[in-house]
């Protein structure tokens, strides 16, 4: 049937066989993400509004900056502007992030895997590096997509940046990294809270909800929360402008860093003892 | 081969397995019988290392499910065949599965073509009847051609075509030497299937013997006997060492185990007694494993006839 002759299995079985490498591990959710379809059609978004709302945002801030007061004028930031619209881009990142592990979770295919692999700290290990790879290259070729085409509708309006300025190819290539950080944190708050919609609802409250509600709050408190929330304080990294209460860029990247690695900490245990 | 030492596992106060052991040997089909909720599929879980148990342990080939080199080298699973993302063509599931345990990727064209799902292997699973999609189960089961194989209930919703499939491909499987352990609720599937029944209730073992055994044991039999001199008879074959009940349908109907239907013609005959039915009835193995599992059915239709 299977035309092959069984041994029992035990250590003569074993010497038949390799072990399973966490190289397999990655190559098969490499298969996993590209073999799915929300994969494109996520990332597409990420590279059309990144792109094509960085373009308009810098269009219109170009033509506004004429009018605009000695302050805004002071704090102009061209590289930051047309990086604007990966503020929004960041939403189809988070989402398939999240959607990587749970939709596994809502479909029943996490026992599968986890009956394939066993060691479960590799799954997590293995989808995390495999969708931090693919949206690093996607992440960097629509920053410096967005920066380029934001800087063409720019010049001739207001004063607009070139790569070789200072800070503006950390800025540019800060974005693509920030991206990359939050594709990790969606995949471990993905694992942490298993249902698709409460991940999803986490990431949305994390990235936009609180920071607007920090706004509303005296600035006391709003200027730490501006501070040191990571999910504010990772856009230092890609301003080339430096506003008060904020980080400066490296250490505005190492706070998120910091809180990633701390939801990944609890993630990656818990995926460990819970029953799956 | 499959191990298991008290086996424990409760959930709250909820207690789902009860110290269970058992061990489940190579080159037979070994039926997993007990009625919904015995806690067959948890035991199964907990042998795969899906859920960690309270107490006991389990090990697979000598060894914990979790401390396995390549998982699916040695152990074929299918729990539950739709646990499968719907989205994703059933090439492309069976490839990502391969590649997790380093399996070639021929290997993946071969299962496809033992299950029978060449023509499909393009298509997304979503679209799958239950049928295609416990076919693709069985296919990544033997994905890693392992020495063991662990199937929850294959032959639900299998039309009776997959059915006879599913028994072949089991009695093949064993017949090279594999320990093949089936769950099933249908002790009629198991008698067809299985050479070996570990049989549990309410998270216990009642049951640990081979199918012949276990038909041979508790196929009760016994003589419907219909006579307006029924206690007269009763009397005799009471005598001659038999139980005696009464049908409850009417004084002149009584239920003989203990002899056989022409021992019973012969004693009336003797005593000059006129029988109007004499009826050897034989409890078919359904009844037999529902008389066993009877006290540990979790969920029993209220005032339903026992």
């Amino acid at each position: 049937m299977t035309g092959a002759t069984i041994a029992p299995a035990g250590p003569d079985h074993r010497a038949t066989f390799r072990a399973a490498t966490f190289a397999d591990v990655l190559r098969s959710e490499w298969t996993k993400l590209r073999s799915v379809r929300s994969t494109f059609w996520a990332l597409t978004v990420t590279v059309v509004l990144g792109v094509g709302l960085g373009a308009v945002i810098s269009a219109a801030a170009a033509h506004g900056y004429a009018r605009s007061s000695v302050s805004g004028k002071l704090s102009w930031d061209p590289t930051a502007v047309s990086l604007d619209g990966i503020g929004i881009a960041t939403l189809a990142i988070a989402v398939l992030g999240v959607l990587c592990v749970s939709s596994e979770y809502s479909s029943g295919m996490i026992r599968t895997s986890l009956i394939a692999v066993p060691k479960r700290g590799r799954v997590l290990a293995a989808k995390s590096l495999v969708f931090a790879g693919v949206t690093f290259v996607v992440g960097e070729v629509t920053s410096f997509a967005a920066f380029f085409v934001g800087q063409a509708l720019i010049s001739g309006h207001a004063p607009h940046a070139a790569l070789g300025d200072p800070g503006v190819a950390r800025a540019v290539a800060g974005a693509g990294l920030a991206l990359t950080a939050l594709a990790v944190l969606s995949v471990a708050a993905g694992a942490l809270l298993r249902q698709p919609a409460a991940a999803i609802a986490a990431m949305i409250a994390v990235l936009f909800v609180l920071p607007a509600i920090a706004q509303a709050l005296p600035d006391s408190w709003r200027n730490p929360v501006t501070e040191f929330w990571p999910t504010l304080a990772v856009g230092d990294l890609t301003s080339v402008h430096h506003s008060a209460h904020t980080l400066q860029a490296w250490p505005g990247f190492g706070v998120m860093c910091l809180f990633v690695a701390i939801v990944y900490a609890i993630a990656w245990t818990l995926l460990d003892r819970r029953d799956a | 081969m499959i191990e298991a030492h008290g086996l424990v596992k409760r959930y709250g106060s909820a207690m789902a397995v009860n110290d269970l052991s058992f061990s489940v040997r190579p080159g037979m089909v070994t039926g997993f019988l007990g009625p919904n909720g015995a806690g067959k599929t948890t035991t199964m879980r907990m042998i795969l290392g899906l859920d960690a148990p309270t107490q006991g342990s389990v090990t697979v080939g000598g060894r914990s499910y979790r401390d396995l080199p390549a998982p699916m080298r040695e152990v074929g699973a299918l729990l539950d065949a739709k646990a499968l993302q719907g989205g994703r063509r059933a090439r492309d599931h069976l490839l990502c599965l391969a590649q997790s345990n380093g399996i070639p990727r021929s290997r993946v064209d071969e299962v496809l073509r033992t299950a029978g799902l060449e023509d499909v292997a393009r298509r997304r699973a979503k679209g799958f009847s239950l049928g295609m999609s416990q076919r693709l189960g069985i296919a990544s089961a033997l994905l890693g051609d392992p020495a063991v194989l662990i199937f929850d209930e294959p032959v639900n919703g299998l039309d009776p075509d997959g059915i006879h499939w599913v028994r072949t491909l089991m009695r093949a499987l064993a017949a090279e030497g594999r320990t093949v352990l089936v769950s099933s609720h249908l002790m009629s599937e198991m008698a067809l299937t299985a050479d070996h029944l570990l049989v549990i209730g309410k998270g216990r073992l009642i049951a640990d013997t081979s199918v012949d055994e276990f038909v041979r044991s508790s196929s009760r039999q016994l003589v419907h006997v219909r006579s307006s001199q029924a206690a007269e008879l009763a009397a005799f074959c009471r005598e001659a060492g038999a139980t005696v009940t009464s049908a409850g349908t009417g004084p002149d109907v009584i239920e003989i185990t203990g002899m056989d239907s022409a021992e019973v013609g012969r004693l009336a005959a003797a005593h000059g007694i006129a029988l109007s039915e004499l009826i050897p009835v034989r409890a078919s193995l359904e009844e037999a494993f529902m008389e066993l599992t009877r006290d540990s059915v979790e969920y029993q239709a209220a005032g339903a006839p026992r």
